[in-house]
């Protein structure tokens, strides 16, 4: 027997709805949580992780006790977490003898496992220990831009995997129309050598130089580490051809009171509503054509006329 | 340097220079910073000098720029939203050629008179407004036909629920059911039954459990638990009855409880708790009886008595509240 389930409140509804499949997404939402035994290094670097993504992160608190990514097994708990928060994007902090102060980022499709890329953080500087003007702060949910410097993110495989893996976990909300005075901070990621990549924050500030494009100028804000790639692991070619499919077309917004006509083109309707006689205000204002007095007026012709003639009969 | 070397991508605001290497591994931590940050101004400008060429609408916040698709492809987050598959009447009316034709909201009934929805509550042709149903030859003895009426309508919505439910399970089948439509399983139903029963929950099944492992001859208490197994819910007794003879500690909150109660009901009603006419009323009929046990006093000699009667009740009741206290 099968029984039909469905949300009995309207935000419940709203909710199922916006977790639905989408022609067109609109960004992922990142989940950030650590294992059984972190640093503070680590934690701190998930902490900043989670500041600059405020928007559209989940930061999980607590210790979480079977999540080995790269094992057989270890992933099911995770790909539970990523179906309950909705989010895509993971980072997943642990520490341990072997790999300390060990960051894995990874992506899901359909809430399974697509991607991972494991680093190690090293020399890391907080947003706090950088001093500079707070008037250039960025501000939260502002379109970042993102710059990768060296050959090594194209020649070596590892790299190339963590640019795209970096991309997606930095680029912010997907937008259509951006508007360019909130353009205030940018990520620049350095390949210093075949496995270390130098990551860091900054604010830009826009100062003018007489034509349209300002001069840009760069000032560190923090946070900034040297990542080291460990192990990683390439999406499946299946999946990923699954989850590389596009729409072909866009969907079109129905165009309401617009219509086509062989003769006459381009048909519009437009609604006009009833003409208020009564409520349109008058060039002058003259005192007898006020409303209250009028009506007043009205009253007393009607009601005390009445009563007068009463009192002189009575009298 | 030209634009020419990076590789920009707009839609992602990104920008990506693949030639650049150290000609030599900087000494110095702050050495690399600088020289980073130094060719991250060198892309970033590069970024903006594509970025603010673009056409722009001005508004209130500031310029607007639409931004170009991005050219760098991104894994979806899930996958594309399945076709919904046609239901057996969608199939069946491709098939005839039958074709949808709208129909007013707003019918005329002739039983009232009025304009009235075509569907949903008070609708045309509704079972209550109909009075009178003429009989026909083929109508069989005793049988209600506003019964039937009722019956049969029943039925046709029973019939629809089950279609539903049928189109529902093939979209299930492909993938696209409704976002909001979950179909859950419920047990099978026992042969004989006409409902099916109700889905046991976890923790109704909890209670049962433990409601079973109770009986033993000791309740439950030394028997082997399962792994996983967990200790019963209710332990012990559910309701408390407190002493009802007089005494301290426990003793008094029989008292304290009934006083508290008594407290509210007389603060509900402080505001009329001096009924100053049933108080004159009183007084009145107080005075009336002292004048008339006046009159009648020579003959009775009773008021001796009454005293004495107190006396002893009062000397009872001390009687039993030490007998309460000694247990």
């Amino acid at each position: 027997m099968l029984k039909i389930k469905t949300p009995k409140s309207g935000k419940a509804k709203r909710e199922i709805e916006k977790r639905a499949p989408k022609l067109v997404e609109s960004g992922k939402k990142t989940l950030i949580l650590q294992g059984t035994k972190t640093s503070n290094v680590l934690n701190a670097v998930l902490a900043e992780i989670y500041h600059l993504k405020k928007d559209s992160a989940v930061r999980y608190t607590r210790k979480n006790e079977n999540i080995r990514p790269f094992e057989s097994g270890g992933e099911t708990s995770l790909e539970f977490f990523s179906l309950k928060t909705d989010c895509s994007i993971f980072v997943f902090g642990s520490h341990s003898k072997k790999r300390p102060d060990n960051l894995v980022i990874g992506r899901t499709y359909d809430h399974h496992i697509y991607d991972l890329v494991e680093v190690g953080v090293e020399n890391f500087k907080s947003m706090e220990s950088f001093t500079y003007d707070k008037k250039l702060a960025p501000k939260v949910g502002s379109k970042p831009f993102i710059a990768f410097i060296g050959e090594g993110f194209e020649s070596v495989d590892e790299l190339k995997h963590l640019k795209e893996v970096l991309l997606e976990l930095l680029r912010g909300e997907v937008v259509e129309n951006l508007n360019l005075a909130g353009l205030d901070h940018a990520y620049i990621c350095t390949a210093v050598s075949s496995n270390r990549v130098f990551f860091t924050h900054c604010a830009m500030r826009l100062k003018k130089s007489g034509t349209i494009v300002p001069r840009m100028e760069l000032v560190e804000v923090g946070p900034s580490m040297d990542l080291v790639v460990r192990r990683h692991r390439l999406p499946n070619d299946s999946v990923r051809k699954e989850a590389m499919k596009t729409a072909k077309e866009q969907p079109k917004k129905k165009v309401k009171n617009v219509s086509q006509d062989v003769i006459q083109g381009k048909v519009g309707k437009i609604y006009v509503p009833d003409q208020q006689v009564g409520s349109v205000a008058l060039p002058n204002k003259a005192k007898g054509l006020k409303r209250e007095r009028r009506e007043a007026k009205m009253k007393h012709e009607t009601n005390d006329r009445a009563p007068k003639k009463q009192k002189e009969n009575s009298e | 340097m030209g634009t020419q070397e990076h590789q920009i991508d707009l839609g992602h605001l990104l920008a990506f220079d693949p030639l650049h290497h150290f000609p030599s591994p900087p000494s110095s931590r702050e050495e690399l910073v600088k020289e980073c940050l130094q060719k991250g101004t060198e892309l970033v400008q590069s970024i903006a000098d594509t970025l603010f060429n673009l056409p722009s609408t001005e508004d209130i916040d500031g310029p607007l720029v639409k931004l170009p698709p991005p050219t760098t492809r991104l894994p979806r987050e899930k996958h594309l939203p399945k076709p919904k598959p046609p239901t057996k009447w969608e199939l069946f009316a491709k098939a005839k050629g039958i074709k949808n034709r709208k129909k007013d909201k707003i019918v005329y009934d002739e039983q009232t008179g009025t304009w009235k929805r075509r569907h949903g509550y008070d609708r045309v042709n509704d079972d209550e407004d109909i009075p009178i149903i003429e009989a026909k030859m083929t109508d069989e003895a005793g049988e209600d036909p506003f019964a039937k009426r009722q019956a049969e309508k029943k039925k046709r919505v029973e019939k629809q629920e089950k279609n539903r439910l049928q189109n529902l399970k093939q979209a299930a089948k492909v993938g696209a059911l409704p976002s909001h439509i979950q179909l859950a399983a419920t047990a099978l139903p026992i042969t004989g039954t006409q409902t099916a029963p109700k889905k046991v929950s976890k923790n109704e099944l909890e209670d049962v459990a433990s409601m079973a492992a109770t009986a033993t001859a000791s309740g439950g208490k030394f028997d082997k638990k399962l792994p996983g197994e967990k200790p019963e819910k209710h332990k012990g007794k559910y309701r408390k009855f407190l002493p009802v003879v007089e005494g301290t500690g426990i003793g008094s909150l029989e008292k304290q409880q009934t006083e508290k109660i008594l407290n509210k009901l007389i603060s509900k009603n402080s505001h009329e708790i001096l009924n100053v006419d049933r108080a004159i009323n009183m007084y009145n009929v107080k005075k009336e009886k002292k004048r008339k046990n006046r009159q009648g006093k020579d003959s009775s000699t009773s008021s001796k008595l009454k005293p004495k009667k107190q006396l002893q009740k009062k000397s009872l009741k001390k009687g039993t509240s030490k007998k309460g206290k000694s247990k």
